[in-house]
């Protein structure tokens, strides 16, 4: 009960109050609410939970702030005076917890917290720890690493925020579009560190998908930053999500593309992906999240072989000219064998150099090889494994080992 | 990493009109030839393709005629930007272009940048 709705109000609470204070009071605004928990705690465990416990903690929230705003030295000095400076009666200030404030915030703290000075992974972590309430734990075994190196990016990040004087508001006109990219890729990288983590709490992973879709969710939501790639992203998103129990096996094992069954996709949210993609359309814009919206597409629909995989391969070689990434190369690659065949990729694929090393590089050879020169399989297959870092991934190789 | 230009150089050929299937094709490889560079991490601006129908040239003198500037029935119809490591390297990424195969050629010249000024 409580951690159901820690997940869901924490992060919320948190960037309300920190939208109200200042960014500059993020510890402060984390410890507030992680009071308001603390007593909802204790005091639902004697009394019994309140027939509206959202409204309970906000409640309590506000009523901790006020206290905080009357007492705290710091804020007495610094902030009072700003808010003084606004015109507004300190004592009395409201914090206001509707619907609409607390969606403005989020996207707000969301532009903050995607500054181009902050790098990408504090970005992460910190979108995860305030605007999603996941916890310092949690967030440290999804993107496996240690608490300490989420604690060490979450402190960095909050000082970065601080001294640079960072607000929490919308970023001009003129700067939006640029801004927006950033935020953005933050999304996507979120909702992949979901989708493609090894680690083995699939809950775990399928909410941080969900969080990256809501907080997507929200821009496309507001005129200003309902642009066309927002959209893209949501619809890659939806198309991606709609594949996320079959791509699991019961054992937690990965099943590759070809191996899923296709009646456990989620046809709701392929529709959805088909809707945000139409949306996306049409604007003149096409950005890399439209062009994997779109591969993504024909993974999620029946179509003829010929045709779907020419499609992806064009798709793939136009992402590609817009923005390199190994796996764009490699996933072209791929789709480059299931068009012309192994011989005609192999002299492809054997050409990306700059890849050798890499785990998904060699097993692709490895299975290009196979068939036509199973020795070099094997040793592509072997090096691969030896790359391998979940148990899931080797127990694939190893099966591809023993089958040859 | 040098940085190199590709420039696409043809001659007009009035009688050429390809079917709508060799357009595709024409399409899908050079696509796959720009791909395929873009893959290896060597492209470094995809550039543009330049249209003949409706361009002037301006000599001195204001001298302004109709269409782009020809040597020998021979024009410039677009240009690339590549990365390799030397222009043996830039030559076999350009030996896949599919102007080759249409009687066009493709000119190879380094770019003049800070660390090269050749």
């Amino acid at each position: 009960m409580i951690q159901e709705l820690y997940r869901k109000e924490y992060g919320r609470m948190v960037t309300v109050l920190c939208s109200r204070f200042g960014i500059a009071y993020i510890d402060e605004a984390e410890d507030i609410v992680s009071d308001t928990f603390l007593s909802a705690a204790e005091t639902w465990g004697m009394n019994g939970v309140p027939s509206n416990p959202v409204a309970w903690l906000y409640a309590v929230a506000r009523n901790n702030a006020l206290n905080y705003l009357r007492h705290d030295k710091v804020f007495q000095q610094r902030v009072k005076k700003d808010l003084i400076k606004d015109g507004e009666r300190t004592i009395e200030m409201d914090i206001d917890l509707s619907d609409q404030n607390i969606t403005d915030s989020q996207l707000r703290m969301l532009f903050a917290i995607c500054h181009p000075s902050i790098p990408v992974e504090a970005q992460l972590s910190l979108a995860l720890r305030v605007l999603c309430g996941f916890t310092i734990d949690e967030i440290a075994q999804a993107l496996l690493t240690s608490k300490g190196n989420i604690n060490k990016r979450l402190f960095r990040a909050k000082d970065k925020l601080r001294a640079e004087e960072m607000e929490i508001a919308f970023p001009g006109e003129n700067e939006l579009s640029a801004r927006l990219d950033t935020v953005l890729l933050c999304l996507y990288l979120l909702f992949n560190e979901g989708y493609y983590s090894a680690s083995p709490d699939k809950v775990l992973r399928r909410d941080f998908c969900l969080e990256a879709m809501r907080l997507t969710l929200l821009l496309t939501g507001h005129p200003p930053t309902a642009r066309p790639s927002a959209y893209a992203l949501l619809s890659l998103m939806c198309f991606q999500a709609s594949r996320f129990d079959a791509r699991v096996g019961e054992g937690g094992e990965l099943v590759l593309y070809e191996d899923q069954d296709t009646s456990r996709w989620d046809h709701e949210l392929i529709d959805r992906g088909s809707y945000f993609f139409v949306q996306a359309s049409g604007r003149g814009e096409v950005s890399k999240y439209h062009l994997e919206a779109a591969i993504a597409w024909w993974h999620s629909h029946p179509a003829d072989e010929k045709e779907k995989w020419e499609n992806i391969l064009r798709l793939y070689n136009q992402l590609l000219i817009l923005e390199y990434s190994p796996m764009a190369a490699l996933n072209r690659a791929y789709a480059f064998f299931r068009v012309y065949g192994k011989e005609k990729a192999i002299a492809e694929t054997e050409e990306l150099k700059q890849l050798s090393g890499n785990l998904f590089y060699h097993s692709l050879l490895g299975e290009l090889y196979t068939g036509v020169d199973d020795k070099k399989a094997r040793q592509h297959f072997e090096q691969a494994l030896n790359l391998a870092g979940s148990p899931a991934e080797k127990d694939v190789l190893e099966k591809k080992l023993r089958g040859n | 990493m040098k940085e190199f230009a590709l420039i696409f150089r043809t001659s007009t050929d009035n009688s050429f009109r390809p079917t709508p299937a060799q357009m595709q094709e024409m399409l899908t490889s050079w696509t796959n030839w720009m791909g395929g560079i873009a893959a290896k991490d060597k492209l470094l601006d995809k550039g543009s393709r330049m249209g003949i129908s409706g361009s002037k040239t301006i000599a001195p003198g204001n001298v302004i005629t109709d269409g782009p500037y020809t040597e020998i029935k021979e024009f410039i119809n677009g240009v690339m930007y590549i990365r390799a490591e030397d222009i043996d390297e830039a030559v076999e990424l350009a030996k896949g272009c599919p102007m080759l195969q249409g009687g066009g050629k493709v000119e190879i010249r380094p770019l003049v940048t800070p660390d090269n000024i050749s």
